[in-house]
């Protein structure tokens, strides 16, 4: 009944305050297995140096690591070319990227953007940023009490003045795996571009850009088993053609002159800087790690624990779940009694089990619910039942606490 | 830690001034008020205080947040109601410097009630929910208008 895969993160082998730590806080970031912790030792400890610069041995080693990544990660989503990868800092710097490079040129006073009502700040504040500064207007698809995207008022939005639709892929708040083809399809329609906050997305299930049809996916290194730090934005090559650059300076240029600056070809174009190198190559040693376990066994395993853990979490008394979507992955959402959400935290975490409590950067959702936080457990390939098992108890225990 | 740990961090008094803490609500007419805000954890409380002459003639906040943040502000106003500003400010240097420090200083001579507060010592991550109300009712005093954050 132990996750074999347990075996491959060396951090869920340890106690906290003597109990065997259950860690269940995978959507705000999760743990790296052993083979990225020594891809990144390796670099460090070996092959490091700048990339794309030096005639050296080692600045060689380190540009084949860093551009090997690129082309691993590019089929691991399935994107038609290594120029539609751009390496960020994280989802949040990639949805950056694409509200300041693709939205603020093109829109003005009387445009509009449409995101949804469970995204994360992440996904609300670029937009909102970028309405200031070109007098658009921002729209939110609402959402029912089940935490499922209304569908029907999203389609009433769409319209010629509507320049993106951003919205997750998976709700980090509730667990709501939305219908993005169907709001893709409704998007391309109006020939309207959609983002994919797909943070949440990649770690759960085997996902291809293509075949979603989407325009920009966005996500991060560390929720998917990388370092922190690091990110991906994927892009079709036609919209990243056309976009200005992000940031200025060093590895984006051609040439420089005083008079004028020719940009370097794509990705480049959006990679000012040095990147993060050891990032990149945590980042690729990941998508290596998640290949040799299938994304499709993993999201059916996933899918099975969270159904166990929403029946055994919702049969203790007082429990109150939110979000109830059709189609959920990884996360449960909870209350319990009146007990605040930050002081079921600490009972938890003093029995070695780790969940996340208060708003998950998702404020809104919470308004909706007229709540100030939940507490939340989420999954990721590495849980079993074990886990779900210790958590009940902790749950009840805190409930004799606050009796 | 031990399950002692747990049952220090949550005492009776702080259980009880959670659930039903005093001098809850809204203060019309009030001379100073200040918001205590948490981002982080998203708690967040209002108080206000009626202060005529030098004394605090009256106090009440309102707001959500733990148990530990609602229960410490329960017994904030009660204990500062009817105070000198001055010993008020000197209650908060006390009060935050006891909770503050890891190894605790448990020197300065405090209200027995405040004691019960001691608990978040042993929980590093909740002590900014029992300074909250502390660090509003500093801003409420000091007149700025900024909200107060324990971040």
């Amino acid at each position: 009944m132990t996750n074999p895969l347990r075996d491959d993160f060396p951090a869920l082998h340890q106690t906290i305050n003597d109990r065997p730590l259950v860690y269940l806080d995978s959507a705000a970031s999760s743990q790296q297995p052993q083979r990225v912790i020594d891809a990144v030792a390796a670099y460090q400890g070996h092959d490091h140096a700048n990339v794309h610069r030096g005639v050296h041995d080692l600045s060689h080693r380190a540009t084949e690591a860093y551009e090997g990544a690129r082309d691993r990660i590019q089929a691991f989503i399935n994107a038609n070319s290594r120029s539609e990868i751009v390496f960020t800092r994280g989802t949040t710097e990639a949805i950056n990227l694409v509200a300041q490079s693709y939205a603020r040129p093109r829109i003005g006073a009387g445009d509009k953007i449409i995101i949804s009502a469970l995204e994360h700040h992440s996904n609300i504040v670029p937009w909102q940023l970028v309405c200031e500064q070109t007098g658009a207007e921002l729209l939110v698809i609402p959402m029912n009490t089940q935490g499922d995207l209304d569908i029907d008022a999203y389609q009433a939005m769409l319209d010629k003045r509507v320049a993106l639709v951003a919205v997750g892929h998976v709700s980090n708040a509730l667990g709501t795996v939305n219908q993005v083809s169907r709001i893709i399809e409704l998007a391309h329609a109006h020939d309207i571009a959609v983002l994919l906050d797909g943070a949440q997305g990649v770690p759960h299930m085997a996902v291809d850009v293509r075949a979603l049809d989407c325009d920009f996916y966005a996500f991060s290194g560390h929720k998917m088993f990388a370092p922190t730090g690091i990110g991906v934005l994927y892009a079709r090559e036609s919209l990243l053609d056309a976009m200005p650059p992000y940031q200025g300076g060093g590895d984006m240029i051609l040439e420089v002159t005083f008079d004028k600056t020719t940009y370097n070809e794509l990705p480049y174009k959006f990679e000012a800087g040095t990147p993060n190198i050891s990032g990149v190559i945590g980042l690729g040693a990941a998508v290596d790690y998640l290949n040799s376990v299938d994304m499709n066994s993993v999201a059916a395993a996933e899918n099975d624990l969270l159904d166990y853990m929403t029946e055994k979490v919702s049969a203790i008394d007082g429990i109150r779940v939110y979000g109830n979507a059709n189609n959920k992955a990884s996360v449960l959402s909870f209350l319990l009694d009146d007990i605040h959400p930050h002081d079921l935290g600490t009972i938890l975490d003093h029995q070695g089990i780790a969940i996340r409590t208060g708003h998950h950067c998702a404020m809104p959702v919470m308004q909706f619910f007229g709540i100030p936080g939940t507490a939340r457990a989420s999954l990721a390939l590495y849980n079993d039942r074990n886990d779900v098992d210790a958590l009940v108890t902790a749950i009840e225990k805190a409930r004799e606490i606050f009796a | 830690m031990s399950n002692e740990d747990l049952r220090e961090l949550y005492r009776e008094l702080i259980l009880d001034h959670s659930r039903h803490p005093r001098h809850f609500g809204k203060l019309e007419g009030c001379t100073h008020q200040a918001e205590g805000i948490n981002p982080l954890c998203g708690d967040k409380l209002h108080l206000y205080l009626s202060i005529e002459g030098d004394t605090i003639e009256d106090i009440a906040f309102e707001g959500t947040g733990c148990a530990i943040s609602v229960a410490s502000a329960s017994l904030m106003t009660d204990a500062i109601l009817g105070l000198h500003v001055k010993d008020a400010e000197q209650t908060f240097s006390v009060i935050t410097h006891r909770l503050t420090q890891p190894d605790g200083d448990d020197s300065a001579d405090i209200d027995e009630k405040f004691k019960a507060l001691d608990g978040v010592r042993d929980f590093p991550a909740r002590v900014k929910c029992a300074t909250l109300a502390w660090h509003a009712l500093q801003a409420a005093l000091s007149g700025h208008n900024q909200p107060a954050t324990t971040e």
